[in-house]
């Protein structure tokens, strides 16, 4: 079977060179990388607002471009949804007939594969249908562009930092649209964003682009905690990420307890039910190591593992280490001192001391 | 009101308003184009356009008269080909007046409608195209909308300017009334016999009347038209 996304490209812009290759099969792939690193430009090669000098794109085994042979599909023959930086409402029609915009150049089969009503429902936006776009919040925008592309139909949705333009409550408030359209509706999601927060919660597969050119790609836990990677993310984000399932409920101190593969974890109390399953985010700055079981100190988790990487020392004194535990890996942040001082090496047992774990998945 | 104005005087009004809505009018498709193919063409020549386009602001009104009359009088190249093919008469008529009209209110149309244009956000047209518009459909249903009200403007300064027109329509098609006597040449002629004070005062306060109205429509009309489509 092909795969869902298999793109190679190259393309000049100015000073700037894209060349770039991945393929993904991820109900949500994010591309991930600094400003500037060209993701903006990747997605606009698969929408089809760039002709690249280069190279193909096929989506879902069919071939969009294909520059050896001269094809390239326009953008409006290409069925694939756009969600752009600002909401790009149109301000001269109300917002129903900004989210029917599409549905007027659809194909009539398939045109009502999705529901009106289970979109308005889905993005809360039954309420709004009479207002123009003026007036109203940038949350509120943001989601009846995810609508109005969602209801051309398209067999791929690019997502182009849809909440950058956003404030932290209205980003709160649209994640979870997000997450409920990538479990619900089963069209695949490419996902720009230069946030590690929202990579860890939403991506399922993630590409890291950097200057121009892919760094890596992969099951996102996978690639989060490959330490080449956790230096691009940049110094106060790197982390890594497990994929946990919800034991208990401690009542009295108001705690949850997860299971995840590298051991139990305990955290604040979450309100999903037993069984459920959560992702949780682990920075590297919040994990001290110890050489032996640590004795009274305050944090509640502690894990076992072995060293399995030491990364290069950056800027400064900070270094980062790949715990691998039980086949999870954990990523540490410790200074070159500590590593020396305790002769840290590939190999050596260590037990991972967790201040803080963040469960990403509400 | 029809004993304050003599037959001649209101032939003359009526006239007036009949040449500058059709010169509006027909010119307004081939001004789109214009000012479409100035605002996002890429072509060879494009400064030529532009320049040819704007030379009947700057060129005194009656050398385009006179230009008119060389091109398309009846011994003229173009007049010749009108009338042995269409039999379509331009010079001394109406029509005449209404093509002078027309070329001399063109730069003005142009000129806003291409301003308009340009200040579409291109990244409107993108999302468009995104949601399977294709080019054409994008022009018809987001672009031309959204620059509606420079559309409007560029037709009432056409229009005014229609109205005002004067050397180079009497170069052209002369001062022949109920023909090609619009309102500033029937006051040119009050103002050449003795005791046309009162007929040339009459018809100066009705231009003026036109002028405020269309002044008032144009606001009317932009305002109408700019709150449905009040940018973010």
């Amino acid at each position: 079977m092909s795969p869902l996304l298999d793109i190679a490209v190259e393309h000049q812009l100015g000073q700037f060179k894209l060349d770039a290759s991945f393929t993904s099969n991820g109900r949500l792939t994010a591309l991930f990388g600094r400003s500037g690193s060209g993701k903006t430009s990747l997605v606009n090669v698969i929408g089809g607002l760039i002709r690249p000098a280069r190279g193909r794109v096929l989506v879902d085994g069919e071939v969009l471009v294909d520059t050896k042979h001269g094809v390239f599909v326009p953008k409006h023959r290409r069925r694939i949804g756009y969600v752009f930086q600002e909401a790009r409402l149109f301000p001269h029609l109300t917002v129903r007939q900004n989210l029917l915009f599409g549905r007027w150049f659809a194909p009539r089969e398939g045109r009502d594969s999705i529901a009106f009503e289970a979109v308005l429902d889905l993005l809360g936006i039954g309420h709004l249908l009479e207002r123009r776009p003026t007036g109203l919040s940038g949350g509120e925008k943001q989601r009846i562009a995810i609508g109005r592309a969602l209801l051309a139909n398209p067999r791929l949705l690019l997502m182009d930092e849809p909440l950058a333009s956003l404030d932290e409550a209205r980003k709160a408030e649209i994640l979870p649209y997000i997450e409920r359209l990538r479990d619900e509706i089963g069209i695949p999601i490419v996902y720009v964003s230069h946030s590690v927060a929202e990579v860890a919660r939403l991506a399922t597969t993630l590409v890291v682009v950097d200057q121009g050119a892919i760094k890596a790609c992969g099951p996102t836990a996978e690639v989060m905690s490959r330490l080449d990677v956790a230096g691009l993310s940049g110094a106060a984000e790197a982390g890594s990420i497990l994929e946990a399932e919800i034991v208990s409920h401690d009542a009295e101190y108001h705690l949850t307890s997860l299971r995840t593969q590298a051991g139990l974890l305990q955290v604040s109390r979450s309100a999903l039910p037993v069984g459920g399953h959560v992702r949780v985010r682990i920075l590297a700055s919040d994990v001290l190591i110890s050489l032996t079981p640590p004795t009274g100190v305050s944090a509640l988790n502690i894990l076992p593992g072995t060293i399995a990487a030491i990364g290069r020392r950056r800027e400064g004194a900070a270094v980062e280490l790949v715990i691998d535990c039980n086949g999870e890996s954990l990523l540490a942040r410790l200074t070159t001192k500590s590593v020396a001082a305790l002769a840290l090496k590939q190999g050596s047992q260590v037990y991972a001391v967790i201040k803080s774990v963040s469960v990403e998945t509400s | 009101m029809s004993d304050w104005l003599s037959p001649e005087e209101w032939t003359a009004v009526r006239l007036s308003l009949v040449v500058a809505t059709t010169a509006m009018l027909a010119s307004l498709p081939l001004g789109l184009g214009v000012a479409f193919l100035l605002a996002r063409g890429r072509f060879w020549g494009k400064s030529l356009l532009d320049a040819a386009v704007h030379l009947p602001l700057i060129m005194p009104p009656v050398v385009t008269g006179y230009l008119l009359l060389i091109g398309f009088g009846r011994r003229g190249p173009i007049g010749q080909f009108l009338y042995d093919y269409f039999g379509i008469v331009l010079s001394f008529r109406w029509t005449g007046a209404v093509l002078a009209a027309a070329v001399m209110g063109f730069p003005l149309m142009v000129r806003a409608i291409r301003l308009s244009i340009e200040a579409v956000d291109r990244k409107l047209e993108d999302a468009a195209g995104t949601l399977g518009a294709s080019p054409a459909w994008v022009f018809l249903v987001v672009t031309l909308p959204l620059c509606l009200p420079g559309i409007v403007v560029g037709m009432i300064l056409c229009f005014a300017k229609a109205m005002g027109e004067f050397g180079a329509t009497i170069t052209f098609v002369s001062n022949i009334p109920g023909e090609t006597q619009t309102l500033p040449s029937a006051i040119y002629t009050f103002t050449q016999v003795p005791g046309g004070e009162a007929g040339a005062t009459r018809l100066t306060l009705i231009s003026i009347a036109i002028s405020v109205a269309a002044l008032f429509v144009s606001e009317w009309m932009a305002r109408f038209v700019g709150r449905r489509i009040a940018v973010e």
